[in-house]
């Protein structure tokens, strides 16, 4: 018999080394797992860690890839700090695009042309209010009728697809797509500045790094973020300082909405100009791995959207060098963060084995 | 020859991180003797029991079981030995049958079929009526001990341990057991009787053996000995009464009147017309078993608990029974809750992040936390209440139970509060620091503060209190000032009788058997 045991003082070290550790032995089991393949596992390993950061132009694919799994995982570390379980980043990210591409297409089928300093702040304004409204479903149920919102943001998130899947093949449809189910193109006045020449890298990559100081700022020297952070920790002391639970909850949900709803609006204008059934893949799940490696802190995260972005591009690398199921980059992540949990499971306790005998004695 | 003991235990003692839980304790239990353990909440009845019964390995100490010495390793073997425990909390299954409960606690060598016709003939044997095929929900809580002890029997114990047995029963019921306890020690099961109630363990028992501070006090005959008598077994010699500062009680500040607020869960208590009030430069002493209604009627006054009539919390003359905690804080009342870990702070949060739960004088503008201003804060509470720490970034978890204690009726005290309520300000606290923290709520006092102390130890409330009020039941006796209050009398107090006022005493009696009736109350053992 297995049993765990709390050791009394986890090793801070240890805690801090553990998304490396978990990086480590995913490599390894990615290796054997090429292996078993067939495939050559020192050079399935080069193109997962190496071949993106070989030039310029992986590098700003890379950049570009991390930008909505910064700012998506930047808000659910607030939610998670306080206790409230969005697993839905993906439907509020959806209803970005939705919401944010929806003024774009606007903008386009109206012929409005608006300077860009004031075409960009509606465009995305609206994709943040996408998201928010799509977060406050979740708190709203959770409210009233103390639903759980992890079943429920993540229902929702089946709900949010069917909406975009809807409008691209029905009402937004570009009359001259032949029949492709997408929107028209965005006018070239809502697109997202370049911020690299001759690559795809928009300014969202700024937005996402100036985002992360701000949540460290909110987390760490805002008054309402220590709140959030207390009722996340301990319920009875927040209630005993007298901070709202209920106002933490809708706080929480609304900053995560908000920021997946942006991510979702920056892709839309920045990446796709477009609507298509196609924004994301998986974006919003993928955020929350980049949470947790990023140990819910503004800055691990930040790498972590690097390392998970690898990891996507890895696949696509993978797929077209090697001709690598595509799924293969799913199961990387899934295992680093399985790893990456029990790595934290072990630093925070140690097995011990006693035999059935013993136990039943 | 005399026949060798049941159980006989020699010099047992366990020592938990804050405190000795006991201390060389001896306990001889004869076969068909029934057995009282008493002592105060906290005495380390609990604890003793957890050893016998194999949950808990004590440090040092020897057990012999009919002569033959033993060592329990687990309640298995104590099982096997013949040793039964009903407990205080049931562990019953809501949605399987009460002969299905019973089954999962058997070896599973008899069938269900058989196990339901050996409940039918223990518990006519006994009188002990329970259908075995009700499912548990549909159980009154008597009901329930009742398939627990019927469960007990059925392994045919030799040593039978019951835990604050009728906390959770009616009178009538009270005398039902008894008949039952009686019958079976009659046909030679021992039983250990674990009890603070001193009425039931004269009614019942022959051997009496007092804890008090996890310390053996006194083994004696509980039908030739006083209610006081055992008191002072149980509690200690009347303290002496100390010197301080006459009380010059001033406005009022806090006035509770007519509070009734009905229980939260079937292990809370119903709060029924609570009226009392507390004046400038004084210390109210609130006096009472734990399970009795302090949580609840604390987390009313706090504002944790929002529930209250309006009107029946007033500061000031300002109605506050609705007000959250912070609008209570800025008024001026302040908060030491019993639990010190997840309510009184954050356990994974430094001291000086603790110190924003109540107070937020170095939060801005705009909620700016200026981190500079709370680490002054912070080490300025660590020197002035001798918090023995790693400075104002340890976690609140890495201090010692009486260190964050001081830590956190510091952080109160130092808010330099109109009224202060503590809740068992010194529970696990050494003597030097309880000695401190008590000196500091009298300063308090003298400054003009209001206080209510919450405590279950009554020595602590003879030494501070200028009045002592008794909550029993959810309900609170009339005050009593200290020179007129003895240990005898608030015993007699805590167990609910306290005078009551010439007019509508008959309707208040009734009322008070009706609540007796209805108790599902948890009176719980640490």
């Amino acid at each position: 018999m297995l049993r765990l045991e709390a050791r009394a003082q986890p090793s801070k070290l240890m805690s801090l080394l553990s998304p490396l550790l978990a990086l480590v032995l995913t490599a390894l089991l990615a290796a054997a797992l090429f292996a078993a393949q067939g495939k050559d596992p020192a050079r399935g390993l080069a193109i997962f860690f190496v071949e993106p950061w070989s030039n310029l132009r992986q590098v700003s694919e890379l950049l570009l890839k991390a930008t909505p799994l910064i700012t998506i995982a930047l808000g659910l570390a607030v939610c998670y700090r306080s206790d409230v379980w969005n697993i839905g980043a993906e439907g509020q990210f959806l209803l970005g695009v939705l919401a944010g591409g929806g003024v774009a297409l606007w903008l386009t089928t109206q012929g409005i042309v608006l300077p860009r300093a004031l075409a960009l702040p509606l465009v995305l304004a609206g994709a943040v209010l996408g998201g928010m409204a799509w977060a406050a479903l979740t708190a709203l149920l959770r409210d009233r009728f103390n639903a759980s919102e992890i079943l429920v943001s993540l229902m929702l998130v089946y709900v949010a697809q069917q909406l975009v899947n809807y409008m691209v093949f029905g009402p937004w449809k570009d009359p001259a797509g032949f029949n492709f189910p997408q929107t028209k193109n965005f006018d070239a006045s809502t697109w997202l500045p370049n911020l690299l020449p001759g690559t795809r890298l928009h300014i969202g990559l700024a937005i996402a790094l100036a985002l992360a100081a701000l949540v460290w700022v909110f987390l760490f020297r805002l008054f309402r973020g220590y709140q959030l952070q207390v009722g996340g920790l301990a319920p009875a002391a927040a209630r005993y300082a007298g901070f709202s639970a209920r106002s933490s909850l809708w706080t929480a949900l609304l900053i995560s909405g908000a920021l997946a709803g942006l991510a979702g609006g920056m892709e839309a204008i920045g990446s796709f100009r477009q609507i298509t059934p196609h924004v994301s893949t998986g974006l919003g799940f993928t955020a929350i791995i980049v949470c947790f490696v990023g140990r819910l802190h503004p800055l691990g995260i930040v790498f972590a959207g690097l390392l998970l972005s690898m990891m996507v591009i890895g696949g696509e690398l993978g797929q077209s060098r090697l001709s690598l199921p595509n799924a293969l980059s799913g199961v990387f992540q899934g295992l680093l963060l399985v790893l990456l949990l029990a790595c934290d499971t072990l630093i925070h306790y140690r097995i011990r084995i006693r035999s059935a005998l013993a136990a039943a004695r | 020859m005399a026949a060798a003991p049941r159980l006989e235990l020699v010099g047992i003692s366990k020592q938990y991180p804050a405190v000795r839980a006991n201390d060389q304790v001896a306990l001889k239990v004869l076969p068909g003797e029934i057995h009282a353990v008493l002592g105060e909440n906290g005495a380390g009845k609990s604890t003793l029991m957890k050893i016998i019964y194999g949950a808990v390995r004590p440090d040092e100490g020897q057990m012999h079981w009919d002569g033959a010495k033993v060592e329990i390793k687990n309640p298995q073997q104590a099982r096997a030995l013949g040793i039964s425990m009903v407990f205080q909390h049931f562990s019953l299954f809501d949605t399987l049958s009460a002969a299905e409960n019973v089954w999962l606690g058997l070896d599973k060598k008899l069938s269900l079929a058989e196990v339901v016709q050996r409940i039918a003939k223990v518990s006519k044997g006994y009188g002990l009526e329970v259908d075995p095929l009700r499912p548990v929900h549909s159980l009154s809580v008597g009901e329930r001990q009742r398939v627990e002890i019927v469960r007990a029997l059925l392994t045919d114990p030799k040593l039978l341990i019951l835990d604050e047995p009728t906390s959770v029963l009616t009178p009538q019921a009270v005398l039902e057991l008894f008949d039952t306890l009686r019958q079976l020690a009659a046909g030679g099961c021992s039983i250990l009787y674990i009890s603070h109630k001193l009425d039931e363990i004269r009614a019942l028992c022959s051997h009496c053996t007092v804890l008090r501070g996890g310390k053996v006090t006194g083994v004696v005959d509980p039908r030739t000995q006083s209610n006081a008598e055992l008191s002072r077994l149980m509690i200690g010699a009347e303290p002496p009464r100390l010197q301080h500062l006459k009380a010059r009680a001033g406005e009022v500040v806090l006035a509770v009147q007519a509070l009734s607020c009905p229980k939260l869960d079937q292990f809370g208590t119903t709060l029924e017309s609570i009226d009392f009030e507390v004046r400038a430069g004084e210390i109210v002493g609130m006096a009472g078993v734990s399970g009795n209604g302090q949580q609840e009627l604390m987390a009313v006054l706090s504002g944790e608990d929002r529930r209250a009539p309006s009107g029946s919390v007033r500061l000031f003359g300002q109605d506050i029974a609705r007000q959250s905690p912070r609008r209570r804080r800025r008024a001026g009342l302040h908060f030491v809750p019993e639990e010190r870990l997840g309510r009184g702070a954050v356990p994974q949060m430094s001291l000086a992040r603790n110190t924003l739960l109540t107070r937020t004088e170095a939060v801005g503008a705009a909620g700016w936390m200026h981190m500079r201003g709370v680490e002054l804060l912070a080490a300025r509470l660590i020197e002035r209440f001798d918090v023995r720490c790693g400075g104002t970034g340890a976690a609140a978890r890495s201090l010692s139970g009486g260190n964050l204690q001081k830590f956190i009726v510091g952080r109160e005290i130092d808010a330099q509060p109109k009224l202060l309520i503590v809740s068992q300000p010194t529970w696990g606290v050494d003597v030097g620091a309880a000695a401190l923290i008590r000196g500091e709520l009298l300063k308090l006092r003298d400054a003009g503060c209001a206080l209510l102390v919450v405590s279950e130890e009554l020595d602590e409330l003879f030494e501070i209190a200028d009045r002592l009020i008794v909550i029993a039941r959810g309900r609170l006796s009339p005050p009593i000032a200290r020179r007129d209050a003895s240990v005898e009398r608030l015993g007699e107090w805590m167990s609910g009788l306290w005078p009551q006022p010439a007019a509508g005493a008959a309707a208040a009696a009734a009322a008070a058997v009706a609540a007796e009736a209805t108790i599902g109350a948890r009176h719980a053992q640490a």
